[in-house]
């Protein structure tokens, strides 16, 4: 059983706050102590001292020893988050502004992350216009959704629910409305809501295969034109111009209707 | 050395800097100056105005955030408003702060020079700043719009957004080229005037600490530089050196602009740790406690901070094997400003400590600071920061080591060597009282962040989760207490200028030679360059008070 992520994120957070609160802590008292007890009135004449060479080693060696501690820890916990378990989901998060689609194996796409429970999630996190970053506060992971590349983390669902994504890198008007909603259920109905694709949605999701770069060529013109609304504070052209050339607001009324139905 | 010099017939050269004929009048004696206290009292004044512009918008800022959904701005606005602040903050106050006011006051007095090795290029560096400062402000009456890409420019946005970029990135680039100016300017002052037996280790530490600043301006600016106008020509005609559609490469930018950004982070505090060396021996009466290891730790801060960039990177898709390695350089980087502060503490033992509103700033930003230092340990941690970062966490990490180090220090500063400047005092008690209240408000306004940046609150953001409310709420009522704060200790000092007592030459029993000539000190700063013994915080002489250093 692997470590979790989520337990060692709090963990290295704990241990290193821990030493730090200790270390300010001394810092402050002895610091206020010092000035009450050496003060011009209680003493008027100071006593000149140069330095100590000891003092001067011990507090280079003990904070060198206490970092070098800090890092080993999170580094382990670092390298068990880049070590995706090899029967992990994967699941294809793309960031545009400003929403996020997620992408199953079947090619089931979707605006809200459903995610079964009790398995491990791969993500593989890229962008059609600007940097994002794709934030999960609750799995304690965040990586940027960069254009033209692929980055990935891991995280394993460990219980049902609903939780948030976030948009952690600054891509402009409506950067802070950039969450998608994360519903992690029961594996069975999972699959069920996965292999649903009304007949409708089934041919533009076809279509947008085959055509997936004019797909996004659009998505970068109308984002192009997005700064120009964007000065007049009006977003909503935009956000419907993307919305056009994305099955997206099908699916919408989809997932909706399924979570309607997975709540049952 | 002056002391006891002073004939009948030198009276003429003891007429303070102000009120020496000079060859022009009135506002061109200022204009045309190049004497360097004149250029740090322009320095001051302008950069005073800035950080009081920067400081309303962040209040602004605070003001949207007191409720969640539009409270009275629009998203755009907002977004504008922190990129302002953000810029005006980082190239007009914090990066130029203590190197221009006080490096360039003080500097030169304290190693025994009648003024910087190139005078003239200290004029012209003021004029960049100012140049760039006015670049920055058209930029924003421009039609188009304020530029609302954060302070960082990141692409491919800041090639893609319509507002005006090009010209405030632009207004950045000339502000380097002050910067760089002002270094090299330092950096040749130091090694060729000082007063005969001022050895590189009796040098006060401030000068330390200008000296390690100055070598990064010099080494460091030009990479921003290059950057910024890659921006522009990219913006302009779309050369592909950064956008992924045409070719570039997003990560790119980012290297090079903390490759800048990070080493500016120790412009910014260098010289500030280098004023608590010199405030803290002064008011304890004792020499400062490990000198050499202080002045090296400086220069140690300077070397390895080139290395650290990386960790600005974390979680934009780097290789592992780099992410380890910057991580470890990070917590490398932490030990020397940990020397500091142990050896600033140390200092105080035995001492005959008086804490004066100088040394009041001090001892707030010595754990004001520490807090900033240690919540950089969990970003520079690996599997922690990919959880922090770019959250609220940063914003209060960045704000307690920025605003509570640099920005207390400068305050500081000018209550230190405020009777030097002018010649006269503030009122010491409400002095105090505005640096608690400020003590006060920054904690209330900054230390909420951390809290809401562990709970998942992105940065940047206009809107938020109805969960953080309270924490807003309580953040916001903080930026109210610490501006107020501000404002007190501006009158205290204002009204300081205009009728407080006069100050004598040491009102302190300061060691260092700036405190060996009268306030204010005259055109040239001595009468005869002064010959040094001694280290600087030799307490058995005083100037002013008994014989001063033989």
């Amino acid at each position: 059983m692997r470590p979790s992520i989520v337990n060692e994120v709090d963990f290295t957070f704990w241990f290193i706050m821990g030493i730090s609160i200790i270390l300010l802590l001394l810092i402050t008292i002895v610091m206020l102590y010092f000035v009450y007890k050496y003060s011009r009135k209680r003493n008027p004449v100071a006593t000149q001292i140069e330095g100590n060479t000891t003092l001067e080693i011990v507090w280079t060696v003990i904070p060198i020893i206490l970092v070098l501690i800090m890092f080993f820890i999170s580094w382990s916990g670092f390298r068990n988050m880049r070590d995706v378990p090899k029967d992990a989901m994967i699941v294809k998060v793309n960031g545009q502004m400003w929403k996020w689609t997620f992408e199953y194996d079947n090619k089931k796409k979707s605006d809200t992350l459903f995610l079964p429970v009790d398995k491990n999630i791969k993500f593989e996190i890229t962008s059609t216009d600007v940097l994002h970053s794709f934030y999960l506060p609750a799995f304690r992971c965040k990586e940027d959704a960069v254009p033209g590349r692929t980055n990935y983390y891991w995280i394993r669902t460990t219980e049902t629910g609903t939780f948030f994504a976030a948009c952690a890198e600054y891509c402009g008007l409506n950067h802070s409305y950039m969450y998608a909603p994360i519903k992690v259920v029961e594996d069975e109905k999972f699959q069920v809501w996965k292999n649903y694709f009304p007949p409708d949605t089934t041919k533009t999701a076809d279509s947008l295969k085959t055509d997936s770069t004019a797909n996004t060529k659009d998505t970068l013109n109308s984002s192009s034109g997005m700064t120009d609304s964007a000065k007049t504070g009006s977003d909503k052209q935009t956000i419907d111009s993307v919305a056009k050339t994305t099955p997206s607001s099908d699916i919408k009324k989809d997932d909706v209707k399924k979570t309607d139905s997975l709540k049952k | 050395m002056a002391n006891g010099t002073v004939a009948v017939s030198d009276k003429t050269a003891e007429v303070d800097f102000y009120h020496v004929k000079t060859k022009y009048k009135g506002i061109l004696s200022w204009l045309l100056t190049t004497d360097h206290k004149r250029i740090g009292i322009m320095y001051l004044c302008s950069m005073s105005l800035f950080f009081l512009t920067a400081m309303s918008l962040g209040v602004v800022m605070k003001l949207e955030m007191l409720s969640p959904g539009s409270t009275f701005i629009s998203a755009q606005t907002y977004n504008s408003i922190f990129t302002l602040h953000g810029v005006i903050m980082i190239f007009l106050f914090i990066i130029p702060g203590v190197p221009a006011v006080f490096g360039n006051f003080i500097m030169p007095i304290q190693i025994g020079a009648k003024d910087v090795q190139f005078p003239k290029l200290n004029l012209l560096s003021w004029y960049l700043y100012i140049i760039g400062g006015a670049i920055a402000i058209y930029s924003i009456m421009r039609p188009g719009g304020v530029m609302d890409t954060g302070w960082t420019f990141y692409v491919p946005y800041s090639i893609r957004t319509t507002t005006n970029v090009s010209l405030s990135v632009f207004a950045a680039f000339v502000l380097g080229f002050s910067s760089i100016l002002t270094g090299l300017n330092f950096v040749t002052t130091i090694h060729r005037l000082r007063c005969p037996g001022m050895t590189w280790f009796r040098m006060p530490l401030f000068v330390w600490g200008i000296y390690a600043t100055a070598w990064i301006q010099i080494l460091a600016t030009p990479v921003i530089g290059i950057t910024l106008v890659l921006v522009i020509l990219e913006r302009a005609f779309g050369i592909g050196v950064f956008d992924p559609t045409l070719g570039g490469d997003p990560l790119l930018y980012q290297h090079l602009f903390w490759i800048y950004s990070h080493p500016a982070v120790y412009i910014m505090i260098l010289p500030a740790m280098g004023v608590v060396s010199e405030i803290i021996p002064t008011f304890s009466k004792k020499t400062i406690f490990g000198y050499v290891p202080i002045a090296i730790s400086s220069l140690g801060i300077a070397l390895v901070g080139y290395l650290v960039w990386g960790h600005h990177m974390f979680s934009s898709g780097i290789s592992d094997t780099s992410r380890v390695i910057f991580s470890l350089l990070t917590f490398i980087v932490a030990l020397p400003s940990g020397i500091k502060i142990f050896n600033w503490v140390a200092t105080l033992y035995k001492g005959s400590i008086e804490v004066t509103a100088p040394m009041l700033y001090t001892l707030l930003f010595i754990f004001i600071f520490s807090i900033g230092g240690l919540t950089g340990l969990v970003l520079g941690a690996l599997n922690t920061d990919l959880h922090l970062t770019d959250t609220y966490f940063v914003v209060a990490h960045f704000h307690y080591v920025m605003f509570g180090g640099m920005g207390l220090i400068f305050f500081a500063s000018i209550h230190y060597w405020f009777p030097k400047f002018f010649g006269k005092m503030y009122n010491e008690k409400m002095a105090k009282v505005a640096a608690y209240w400020i003590a006060i408000g920054f904690n209330t306004l900054y230390f909420p962040m951390f809290i809401m940046g562990y709970m998942g609150m992105p940065r940047r953001y206009y809107d938020y989760l109805p969960e953080f409310t309270t924490y807003h709420i309580i953040s916001t009522v903080g930026s109210w207490i610490l501006v107020s704060g501000i404002l007190v200790m501006t009158a205290n000092l204002l009204s300081g200028l205009r009728n407080g007592k006069k100050a004598s030459d040491n009102p302190w029993g300061g060691t260092t030679l700036e405190w060996s000539v009268p306030s204010p000190p005259p055109l040239e700063n001595f009468d005869e360059i002064p010959t040094v013994t001694t280290g600087p915080y030799d307490h058995s002489h005083i100037h002013g008070q008994e014989e001063t250093t033989k």
